[in-house]
C-alpha cells in the first residue's frame, strides 16, 4: 500500500491545492466535487481519502482551515491556501509538467529524426 | 537544492505537530465528527436537490465517503505519529506488568545488574590496564632496550655500549638510558632520602613528554664532567617548594652536592616499567659518581629506552640493532662478544604478565554475564508460559502476533535497561573494590574509572540482553495456537517449554561448576605456595636502607669499619631486636639481586666473563645466619674472626654445592672469585634460600647462592667520596612497628643520615604474591555469583514446576500419597538437572583448568603446587554446587509437600 498511497497522495495534495487557488477558501466537500468535475468525472475519488490529505497539507503548511458558514447555511470548515501553500503548489506543478511532458515524449510517434 | 531544503521543512514541521499530536495536542475525535457529519449533510442536500429519497440519499452519501469510522481512524492516525503511540501504550503497559509481579522484576533486574555490573568493572579495569596502558604519545613506537647475555636475556647496558648504539643505529628515532638511585636531600629541612633516576639526555624527548615549568636537558648535557643539572617531579616541586614558579636556576643539594633546577617534570607523566618509575628528581647519568661508568662490560642496572622511526617494524628495528652488535662485538671481542641488543615491545613491559590474568578473569567474568543472561531468559520463558492464557486470550480477541511479540520485547528491554542501569552503579562500586585488590604492578590504576566507552559498552550488553532474551518466549508465543491453549485451560505448550528451561538450568549449573572449579584451584595455589618453604624463616624480618653521607669519619678504611660496626650495635640495642646485618647485594624476596662471576679450582681462567660461572652473591655480616634462620648443612658460617686480614671465605647454598661439587663436600674446596680475581675458600654450607620468589624459584636457571663477608668484600673500597646506602636487615618481636625506634636511633648516632623505606619481609612476600591473590579474590566472587545465579535458576525452575503441577499433586496426595513422596519427588527432580549440570561442568571444568595451567605469571603458572585436575578441589566444588542445588529445590519442594489437596482443587 506505502508507495501508491504516497504517489495518489501526492496527486491528490496537488489537485486540493491547484483547486483551493482557483476557487479560493473552500470545505472538503466542495473540494471533492470540483476534483471530481474538473476531472470530468473520470476520477471515481473517494471521499474519505481527502481528509487525512488536506490534514497533511495542514500540518505541512500548505493550508490553513477555520469554521465558517456554507452556500446552503451549513456549519463547514474552510481550507484557505497559504503563502508557503501557492510557493509549494507552483514547484509541485512545475515538476508535475516536466514529468508529464517527459513521459508523453515517449508515448507519441517519434518525429525527430 | 532548495526544493529539497523546502520539502524537508514541510516535512519536519509536520513531524513536530505529529509528535505534539502524540502528547494530547490534536484535534480532537468531535472536531474530526463534525466535520465529517457537515460534509454527508452538504452531501445528503445534493442528493436530495437531484431527486433521491432521504434514505438513498444518506445510503450514497456514506459509499462515496467509504465510512465514518474509517475516515475518522485514517485522520486520527496522521494527526498523530501511531508507532510511537503503540511504543507508549506498550511501555505503560509493561510497567504495570512488572509492578503486578515485584519478586520477578526484582529478581530478573538485580540478577542482570550483577551480570552487567561486575563486566563493566572487570572492563573499565581491562580498558586501562590492557587497551590504554601508556599514556603518551605514540605509545605503539616505544620500545625497551636491553642488552641479552649469558644468563640474562633483558640485561643492563653499559654506558660505552649505549653511546655506540645510539651512534651506529639507523632504525631508531631517539635512544635513551635511566638508571634507578636514590639520593640523600640536604638544606631544606631534615635531611631525606628521595627517589631519582640518572637518565641521559633524551629520555623525555624519546617519551614525548613536555616540561611542567623549565626545560628538558640539553643534547650532550649528559656526559661525563658537565655541569650538575637536575629536573624535578611536579609531586616533589609541591611538597618541597610550594610550587614556587621561580624555582629554575635555584640549587637543590643531593649526595652533598648542588645541582641547578632546570625543569619540572608534570604529575601526569606517571610512566611505570622494570626498574624505572616517575620520581622526584632525574639527573643527567653522566653526574654518577662511578668509574664503573666507562667500563664497557660492566653491569650497572642501566636500561634503555627507544622509539622507532615511523614505519619502522619491531623485526626491522632488531635486525638493524643485531647488525650494531655484531660490528660491537667485533671491535670489542673481549666485553662484547655475547652481548646483543634487545629491543621489545614498550607495552608488554608495562603490561608484563599481567595480561593473561586480566584475560582468564575477563572470560570469567564473560561467564558470569552469560549466566545472568540464561537466568533471566528462564524467568522470562517461565513467566510468558505462565501467562500463556493471557496471550490466547488476546490472539482470539484480535490482537495481531506482531503485536504480542512487540508487547513481549518493551517488556524486556525495559528489565534489561532498568538491569543495565542498576549495574552501573554497582560497578562504580565494584570497580572502587576491586582497585583495593588491584596488584601495584598493574600499569596507571590510578586513572582507572568508568569511561565513556564502558557505558556504552554496559547499555549494548543490556539492551541486547533484553532484545535476545526478550525474543525467545515471543518466539514460542507466535508458534502457539490460542484455542490449545485455551483447550489446556492455560498451562501452555507444556512439553518443548519445560526442555528449553531444563537446558538452562543444566547450562548454568555447568558454568557455574567451570567457575568454581577455577576459583578452587587458585585457592588450593596459594595455600599451597602459604606452605612453600623460602629456606628462610620470613617471619620477623624488617628490612629497611640506611643512607650515610660522606663525613671526615667514613673517609679511612679503619673509620669507615668502625662506623659499620656502631650502626650495628646502635640497631641491636633498640628493644626487640634480637639481630641485625648490613647487607649489600642480593636480597631474597625484594626483586634485589647481585652476582658473583667464578671458575672452579680445576679450569682455567675463561677468557671472558660471559663464559665463567654465575651466582647469586650475597654480602653479609655473620649474625645475617640468625636474621634469616637459613639452616646450617655442613662447616660453619661467616664468623666476625673473618677479618679483613685474614684469608677470604665464602659459604656456599645447597643448590650451589650439588650444582658444582655434585655429592661430594664443598668445605674445603677453592673458588676463583672476580672483582678483583682472588682466591677464596669455602668454610660452610647453607640450605638453599628462594631469591626470585615463592612461586618462580625453580624457574631461574641463576639460583645458586654464595655468602661473602662484607669486611672482606669491602677491602679498599669501603671508604667513599659520597657516602654510602646499606640495605639492612634485622629480626625483630615486632618487624610492623620498631621500625620508628631504630630511625630514631639512627638520627641519634649522626643527625645526617637517613634511615628509610621499611618493609617486613611478609609483605614482600604478600606484594610477590598480589596478581595471585587478585584473581583469587575475583575468581572466587564471580565464582560465588555464578553459584548464586544458578541456583536461583534452579529455583526459578522448580518453583514454576511446582506451580504447574499442583493439581497433579493435589490429586496424588487426595488418592493417598503421602507429602514425603511429593518432597521426593520435586526433590529428585531438581537434584536430576543438577546432576547433568555438575557431569558436563565436570568435563568442561578438566579441559578450562588445563588451560588455565597453561597461563603463567612471572616464570610461574598460575596454577601452583597442586594439578589441575585435583580430584579433592573437584570433589569438593561438586559437592558445594550439590548442596548449593538441593537448598535452591527444597523450598518449592516443601510448598507442593505443603499443599492442601482440597483447595488446589477447588481452585480449578
Amino acid at each position: 500500500m506505502g508507495d501508491k498511497t504516497d504517489v495518489w497522495q501526492g496527486t491528490l495534495a496537488l489537485m486540493v491545492m491547484k483547486t483551493l487557488e482557483t476557487m479560493g477558501p473552500q470545505h472538503g466537500y466542495g473540494i471533492a466535487r470540483r476534483i471530481e468535475q474538473t476531472s470530468g468525472n473520470l476520477l471515481a475519488l473517494n471521499y474519505g481519502t481527502l481528509y487525512p490529505a488536506l490534514l497533511k497539507l495542514e500540518q505541512e503548511g500548505a493550508i490553513v482551515s477555520e469554521w465558517g458558514v456554507s452556500d446552503n447555511n451549513r456549519k463547514a470548515k474552510f481550507y484557505r491556501l497559504t503563502r508557503v501553500g501557492r510557493k509549494q503548489l507552483e514547484q509541485e506543478a512545475r515538476s508535475w509538467e516536466q514529468a508529464a511532458a517527459i513521459v508523453a515524449r515517449f508515448l507519441s510517434p517519434a518525429e525527430e529524426g | 537544492m532548495n526544493s529539497l531544503m523546502h520539502s524537508l521543512a514541510r516535512r519536519l514541521r509536520a513531524l513536530r505537530i505529529r509528535l505534539r499530536g502524540l502528547f494530547g495536542a490534536r484535534p480532537a475525535n468531535d472536531e474530526i465528527a463534525a466535520e465529517l457529519e457537515s460534509h454527508l449533510q452538504m452531501h445528503i442536500d445534493d442528493n436530495l436537490r437531484a431527486g433521491m429519497t432521504p434514505q438513498e440519499a444518506r445510503r450514497q452519501a456514506l459509499i462515496r465517503l467509504g465510512g465514518v469510522e474509517q475516515t475518522q481512524q485514517a485522520v486520527r492516525e496522521r494527526s498523530t505519529l501511531p508507532w510511537a503511540e503503540t511504543l507508549g501504550q506498550d511501555l505503560r503497559f509493561a510497567l504495570r506488568q512488572l509492578r503486578k509481579s515485584p519478586g520477578f522484576t526484582t529478581v530478573v533486574i538485580v540478577t542482570l545488574a550483577l551480570g552487567i555490573g561486575v563486566n563493566t568493572a572487570l572492563f573499565s579495569i581491562v580498558n586501562t590496564v590492557l587497551l590504554h596502558p601508556i599514556a603518551l604519545p605514540h605509545p605503539d613506537e616505544l620500545v625497551t632496550v636491553s642488552a641479552s647475555k649469558p644468563n640474562f636475556a633483558t640485561g643492563s647496558i653499559s654506558y660505552p655500549n649505549f653511546r655506540d648504539w645510539q651512534r651506529d643505529n639507523r632504525s631508531l628515532s631517539a635512544l635513551a638510558i635511566y638508571r634507578h638511585t636514590g639520593f640523600i636531600l640536604t638544606g631544606t629541612g631534615e635531611s631525606e632520602r628521595i627517589h631519582g633516576e640518572y637518565v641521559s639526555s633524551g629520555i623525555f624527548s624519546v617519551l614525548g613528554v613536555k616540561p611542567r615549568l623549565g626545560r628538558l636537558f640539553a643534547p650532550g648535557e649528559d656526559e661525563i664532567g658537565r655541569a650538575p643539572v637536575v629536573m624535578i617531579g611536579e609531586g616533589f616541586w609541591a611538597r618541597k617548594f610550594g610550587s614556587d614558579p621561580n624555582i629554575i636556576g635555584r640549587p637543590l643539594t643531593l649526595d652533598s652536592r648542588d645541582f641547578t633546577i632546570i625543569g619540572v617534570i608534570p604529575a601526569a607523566f606517571d610512566l611505570n616499567f622494570y626498574s624505572f618509575r616517575a620520581e622526584d628528581a632525574y639527573v643527567p647519568i653522566g653526574q654518577w659518581p662511578t668509574g664503573a661508568l666507562k667500563i664497557r662490560a660492566a653491569g650497572l642496572g642501566i636500561h634503555g629506552i627507544a622509539r622507532l622511526k615511523p614505519g619502522v617494524t619491531l623485526a626491522q628495528a632488531q635486525a638493524d640493532m643485531n647488525s650494531v652488535s655484531d660490528h660491537l662485538a667485533a671491535v670489542y671481542p673481549e666485553d662484547d662478544h655475547s652481548i646483543r641488543a634487545r629491543l621489545d615491545p614498550l607495552r608488554s613491559a608495562v603490561v608484563g604478565d599481567v595480561q593473561p590474568v586480566l584475560l582468564v578473569l575477563l572470560a570469567a567474568v564473560g561467564f558470569v554475564l552469560l549466566i545472568a543472561c540464561v537466568n533471566v531468559a528462564n524467568l522470562l520463558l517461565a513467566r510468558s508460559s505462565a501467562r500463556s492464557q493471557e496471550f490466547a486470550v488476546r490472539l482470539a480477541l484480535g490482537a495481531s502476533r506482531q503485536r504480542i511479540i512487540r508487547q513481549l520485547l518493551t517488556e524486556s528491554t525495559l528489565l534489561a535497561l532498568a538491569g543495565g542501569a542498576l549495574g552501573l552503579l554497582l560497578a562504580g562500586l565494584g570497580t572502587r573494590s576491586a582497585l583495593k585488590l588491584v596488584p601495584a604492578a598493574l600499569p596507571r590504576t590510578s586513572q582507572i574509572h568508568l569511561s565513556p566507552l564502558v557505558l556504552c559498552f554496559t547499555f549494548l550488553i543490556s539492551f541486547l540482553v533484553g532484545i535476545l532474551f526478550g525474543l525467545l518466549p515471543a518466539w514460542k508465543v507466535a508458534a502457539q495456537q490460542p484455542q490449545n491453549t485455551l483447550r489446556e485451560g492455560g498451562r501452555g505448550v507444556r512439553g518443548t517449554r519445560h526442555r528449553a528451561q531444563d537446558w538452562l538450568v543444566i547450562f548454568e549449573m555447568a558454568a557455574a561448576l567451570v567457575l568454581l572449579a577455577g576459583a578452587g584451584l587458585m585457592i588450593r595455589s596459594l595455600v599451597a605456595l602459604s606452605r612453600t618453604d623460602p629456606g628462610f624463616q620470613p617471619k620477623g624480618i624488617l628490612t629497611f636502607s640506611l643512607a650515610v653521607p660522606n663525613s671526615p669519619a667514613i673517609s679511612t678504611e679503619d673509620g669507615a669499619r668502625a662506623y659499620l660496626r656502631e650502626i650495628d650495635r646502635q640497631i641491636k640495642s633498640v628493644p626487640g631486636v634480637h639481630a641485625a646485618s648490613l647487607t649489600w647485594a642480593a636480597v631474597p624476596m625484594t626483586g634485589d639481586d647481585d652476582e658473583e662471576l667464578f671458575w672452579l679450582p680445576n679450569e682455567p681462567k675463561p677468557a671472558s666473563i660471559m663464559d665463567m660461572h654465575w651466582a647469586l652473591r650475597y654480602i653479609v655480616e655473620p649474625d645475617y645466619l640468625n636474621v634469616f634462620e637459613i639452616p646450617l648443612l655442613r662447616g660453619r658460617f661467616l664468623t666476625d674472626a673473618d677479618g679483613v686480614n685474614s684469608p677470604p671465605v665464602v659459604v656456599v647454598d645447597q643448590d650451589f654445592a650439588h650444582r658444582f661439587f655434585g655429592d661430594a663436600n664443598p668445605v674445603g674446596q677453592t673458588l676463583n672469585l672476580t672483582d678483583p680475581d682472588h682466591k677464596s675458600t669455602i668454610v660452610g654450607e647453607v640450605g638453599h634460600v628462594m631469591q626470585w620468589g615463592l612461586d618462580n624459584d625453580a624457574g631461574f636457571s641463576l639460583r645458586a647462592d654464595t655468602y661473602l663477608s662484607l669486611v672482606q668484600q669491602s677491602q679498599g673500597g669501603l671508604s667513599s667520596q659520597n657516602g654510602f646506602v646499606s640495605d639492612i636487615v634485622v629480626r625483630a618481636d615486632h618487624p610492623d612497628s620498631v621500625f620508628p625506634d631504630i630511625q630514631s636511633a639512627m638520627r641519634r648516632m649522626n643527625a645526617q643520615q637517613v634511615a628509610y623505606g621499611p618493609k617486613t619481609m611478609d609483605q614482600f612476600i604478600a606484594d610477590s604474591l598480589a596478581t595471585r591473590r587478585f584473581s583469587m579474590w575475583l575468581l572466587g566472587a564471580f565464582a560465588a555469583l555464578a553459584l548464586l545465579l544458578a541456583s536461583v535458576g534452579l529455583f526459578g525452575v522448580i518453583s514454576y514446576l511446582v506451580g504447574q503441577r499442583t493439581q497433579e499433586m493435589a490429586i496424588r496426595m487426595a488418592l493417598g500419597a503421602d507429602r514425603g513422596k511429593v518432597l521426593r519427588w520435586v526433590l529428585t527432580r531438581g537434584a536430576a538437572l543438577a546432576g547433568i549440570g555438575v557431569g558436563a561442568g565436570t568435563v568442561a571444568a578438566l579441559l578450562v583448568t588445563r588451560l588455565m595451567a597453561s597461563i603463567s605469571v612471572e616464570k610461574s603458572s598460575i596454577i601452583y603446587g597442586v594439578h589441575p585436575w585435583d580430584p579433592l578441589t573437584m570433589i569438593g566444588v561438586v559437592v558445594v554446587l550439590m548442596c548449593v542445588a538441593l537448598i535452591a529445590c527444597y523450598v518449592p519442594a516443601r510448598r507442593a509437600a505443603s499443599v492442601d489437596p482440597m483447595q488446589a482443587l477447588r481452585s480449578e
